[in-house]
């Protein structure tokens, strides 16, 4: 029988080795499994290179584990979001590289990276610093540069109702960066508001098939959320 | 100068000129800052589809008390609605939709534009803060048509349409339209027009304002908004 659930965040973060890139979903506040960045703060791993939209929040989860030193490096497109302190005096400090990208270019190299592509040219940032040094061609007259796939080790998913294969479905704009990041990863690591039984998800609602997810784990209510 | 003495348009009626021109039926992505406010003054009866790059087409109004949802946010992190008909996507389908050319128009925000319409909304270059990119290099290159709402001059008076961006582009030679608080103008092959001027104000005080060479367009009106500001 397959059965993906696991019984403890503990168990749901184990293995996570020092130097992994960890994959982060979620746009602002929203669709980030803040239980799952809790609990793989609690389990240690460092030297992380961590691939998110925005640079973590207040003072839990990806900002916990930027404020502590586990964040070597952060691959974003907006580290100035919410409360983003916790980022802010690790870099002014020297303590976490930042590699800032487009944000269609990071969701657009993880899709990459799941559909076994080498990469793509892009207008985007064609002309620009965020350009410079990269491959370029020009394609019926316009220039692109050439991104590369992006993968991870690892992924930390938010999702709001999965079966014990890992079928999911989400909320609203709680969808985000989740369905690319899960197809992006090694490891696909997800934190759900409910586990339902096999059968009891709409075949046509699943947004995310069983076969990108490895692990997960039901947050109880009063978790992070 | 004497612009102090103009009546200059508020953020709200910058967003409010900027609202007339879009479109019925326009798939339009609104960026953060004061393009978002376009929304609230689309014409009455006028259809206008607005996308999110969080993954939202058909973004609605703010939410009333009680109405709010967590799970329901548009770019600029603000708690969100949807209106009747829209729908939800992942991040690489709503970037997919910015980059593929889907979307009719986006209003952005800018630091800068030059005469030839580059842009440049994403650094300050401020050495104390990290920069900060989002969605708006995708925007810029992607949307069919690209217009800007920005201040037309900073505090102290100096212009931030000019001959050459000094910051870091975003894109070079996107913006086809510039609504300020004190003109509308046209980015053509001939150089800048000047469609429409608060009243009182010269051409030659607002070229004081603005390094490239502007023309009055033949037929240039008079900037009037509305003067009760929608709720």
């Amino acid at each position: 029988m397959i059965d993906k659930r696991v019984k403890t965040l503990a168990e749901a973060v184990a293995g996570v080795r020092d130097g992994a890139t960890v994959l982060v979903a979620g746009f602002g506040s929203v669709g980030v499994a803040n239980n799952l960045l809790e609990a793989l703060h609690e389990q240690g791993a460092r030297e992380l290179t961590v691939v998110a939209n925005n640079a973590g929040n207040a003072d839990y989860g990806l900002a916990r584990l930027i404020g502590s030193g586990r964040v070597r490096k952060v691959i974003c497109s907006y580290p100035r979001s919410g409360d983003y302190s916790a980022f802010l005096n690790a870099y002014k400090a020297g303590r976490v590289e930042l590699e800032l990208v487009p944000q269609g270019t990071i969701s657009e190299r993880m899709r990459c990276a799941a559909a076994g592509l080498g990469g793509f040219f892009s207008p985007v940032s064609a002309h620009t610093r965020l350009g410079e040094g990269k491959e370029t061609r020009e394609i019926d007259g316009r220039l692109h540069v050439f991104e590369k796939p992006l993968r991870g080790d690892i992924a930390l998913i938010k999702a709001n109702r999965a079966d014990r294969w890992g079928n999911l479905t989400y909320l609203k704009s709680a969808r985000n960066f989740n369905p690319v990041m899960a197809m992006a990863a090694d490891l696909t690591i997800v934190e759900v508001d409910q586990i339902v039984e096999l059968g009891d998800l709409d075949p046509e609602a699943v947004v995310t098939p069983s076969i990108f997810v490895d692990r997960v784990i039901a947050v109880p209510e009063g978790a992070w959320q | 100068m004497t612009a102090q003495t103009l009546t200059r348009l508020t953020r709200d009626q910058m967003a409010w000129r900027a609202a007339q021109d879009i479109p019925e039926g326009a798939y339009v992505n609104l960026g953060i800052g004061i393009p978002t406010l376009a929304a609230s003054y689309v014409p009455a009866g006028r259809e206008v589809i607005f996308h999110s790059e969080n993954g939202v087409l058909g973004l609605g109004p703010k939410p009333r008390p009680g109405q709010e949802d967590k799970n329901l946010i548009d770019a600029g992190k603000n708690l969100a609605t949807l209106v009747t008909g829209g729908c939800y996507m992942h991040h690489a389908d709503a970037f997919l939709m910015i980059r593929g050319g889907h979307l009719d128009l986006s209003l952005l925000g800018a630091f800068e534009v030059s005469e030839r319409g580059d842009l440049a909304n994403w650094t300050t270059e401020d050495p104390a803060f990290p920069p900060g990119v989002g969605g708006a290099m995708d925007l810029a290159v992607g949307a069919k048509e690209i217009r800007v709402l920005m201040m037309h001059a900073d505090r102290n008076g100096k212009p931030r349409i000019l001959r050459e961006c000094s910051l870091p582009l975003t894109a070079p030679q996107v913006v086809k339209r510039i609504y300020t608080d004190l003109a509308v103008i046209d980015v053509t092959a001939q150089g800048l027009v000047v469609l429409e001027m608060v009243r009182g104000l010269t051409l030659q005080q607002l070229q004081a304002l603005t390094e490239p060479e502007l023309k009055l367009a033949d037929g240039w009106r008079v900037l009037q908004p509305p003067q009760a500001e929608a709720a």
